[in-house]
């Protein structure tokens, strides 16, 4: 049902699309078509490709990084008062700020190659995944401590046996989130300053007027994202307690 | 475990200087079950907490002691209305929990005895999801029967499940629970009847120490003396209210 609600979602925007450019008469540089942009898609092909696989590698570390640092973050501010006034009103600012202002930045200190990517999507996750494990970990449920307290446990195995556990479906739909913020950090790092990924690609098509190279790309992007959502969606499935 | 202790609380609470509950004294027997019976927001959850050692969000002013002079809180099993399994763990998982969060060897043999005396050796590997509320609350039972305290402290534990659910878990938890020194919270003036052998009412105005049933408990849910308790235990509460 689900697959088929999304088919018809396509099939309807594909004819919306397809009805603006037969109606308005647009030319291919301001908006090509479907029927376009697939077969530029298919004759790009390899060249989509590979950038996707540069984008790819990029967001897949960026996610990798983003979670591990987040995780420990949140760990740290469950567990210290100290780090919850230190680090968490630094924490909120940081979010305050436009990250994409700071992309120029990571090209300049970590340069023109993968790890200034990785960064930017790292920055891009990391409050999501923090604040969402750390909303967990805040939020065990009491009788649980109560109980804990009555067996005279440490507060070391309560938060190992405990409150982590009780927390990993907030941690899910944190890394969940993160799975379609990811791909954004990344191509915004490769608009900035490199020579591979999508980013890259979209902005040299449209810098040379291939408008249907540069949806094919984009559309490309799009995908790549909706399917790192769904594994992330599946791989996070037991952690979020959906399934036993 | 220890001998079955005594217990005697005595003092006053207070939330943010307005009086929880005025200076009171309260003696558990030793290897009994005391029911401590009575209306919603009177503080009979913030006694059991405070002998469990529990954050209460009160004051307490007073002392809590046991008759062997040694301290209390480190030698209390607790059992809530909520069951408080963890949703992610077995249910041997949850009946040894105490002994695997403190880092023991957890006594397998001893656990399987409590699993299959709460009829559960069929359940043994499911997640509490699978099962009844009933059933649910016989592994918390077992839970609490694996933590082997003296003292055990029992906040509406049943007060969540069917009348027929219920009667079973009162017969049950008596029988598990004899020779400990045993609170049982209740609203339920049917409960206290049935299980005290001591009943104290508790409201605003203070404690009444009522008389209970001659029969050994647990009573037989109709034997008419504890239907009579039943009835002069809910006269009494209603008549504090009005």
């Amino acid at each position: 049902m689900r697959y088929l609600s999304a088919l018809a979602a396509t099939v309807f925007a594909i004819a919306i699309w397809q009805g603006i450019v037969s109606v308005a008469g647009l030319p291919k540089f301001i908006l090509p078509g479907p029927a376009v942009v697939a077969e530029t898609w298919w004759q790009s092909r390899w060249l989509i490709a590979t950038h996707t696989w540069t984008t790819a590698i990029e967001v897949l570390i960026g996610l990798a990084c983003g979670t591990a640092l987040g995780v420990i973050t949140a760990l740290q501010l469950a567990s210290s008062r100290a780090a919850r006034v230190l680090v968490q009103p630094m924490l909120v600012f940081t979010q305050a700020l436009p990250v994409f202002a700071l992309a120029p930045l990571l090209t300049l200190w970590l340069g023109y190659g993968l790890w200034s990517k990785v960064a930017m999507a790292v920055l891009i996750i990391y409050f999501p995944i923090t604040s969402s494990f750390f909303d967990g970990l805040m939020r065990t449920p009491p009788g649980y401590l109560d109980l804990a307290r009555t067996m005279q446990v440490s507060k070391r195995s309560i938060l190992w046996h405990i409150r982590i556990p009780a927390a990993l479906p907030s941690l899910a739909s944190g890394m969940r989130l993160a799975a379609v913020y990811a791909p954004i950090g990344a191509v915004i790092g490769e608009w900035v300053g490199s020579s591979q990924g999508l980013g890259y690609l979209m902005l040299l098509a449209n810098g040379r007027a291939k408008t249907d190279l540069m949806f094919a790309a984009m559309l490309t992007l799009g995908v790549f994202s909706i399917l790192l959502h769904m594994a992330v969606r599946r791989a996070t499935a037991r952690m979020a307690g959906e399934v036993r | 475990m220890t001998p079955a202790p005594d217990l005697s609380i005595s003092g006053t609470a207070t939330i943010n200087g307005a009086t929880l509950f005025a200076p009171l004294t309260l003696t558990l027997g030793a290897g009994a079950w005391t029911c401590l019976l009575g209306g919603s927001g009177v503080g009979k959850t913030t006694v059991l907490r405070l002998i469990a050692g529990l954050e209460t969000g009160a004051e307490f002013l007073g002392q809590i002691t046991a008759s062997d002079g040694r301290s209390v809180p480190d030698r209390v099993a607790y059992m809530a209305q909520d069951d408080l399994l963890l949703p992610w763990a077995t249910v041997a998982q949850n009946v040894s929990l105490g002994a695997r969060l403190r880092g023991e060897t957890v006594n397998q043999e001893r656990r399987d005895h409590l699993i299959e005396r709460m009829r559960l050796q069929d359940h043994m590997t499911k997640k509490p999801a699978e099962l009844s509320g009933g059933q649910r609350q016989r592994v918390a039972l077992a839970r609490t029967l694996m933590e082997d305290r003296p003292i055990v402290l029992l906040d509406e534990p049943f007060s969540a499940l069917d009348a027929r659910t219920r009667a079973d878990m009162q017969d049950l938890a008596a029988e598990a629970l004899q020779g400990r020194t045993v609170l049982l919270v209740t609203h339920d003036p049917g409960e206290a009847a049935r299980l005290g052998h001591s009943i104290i009412v508790m409201t605003q105005q203070g404690l009444t120490l009522c008389d209970p049933p001659k029969a050994p408990a647990p009573r037989h849910v109709d034997d008419l003396e504890t239907l009579e308790t039943q009835g002069a235990l809910l006269r009494l509460l209603r008549e504090e209210v009005a």
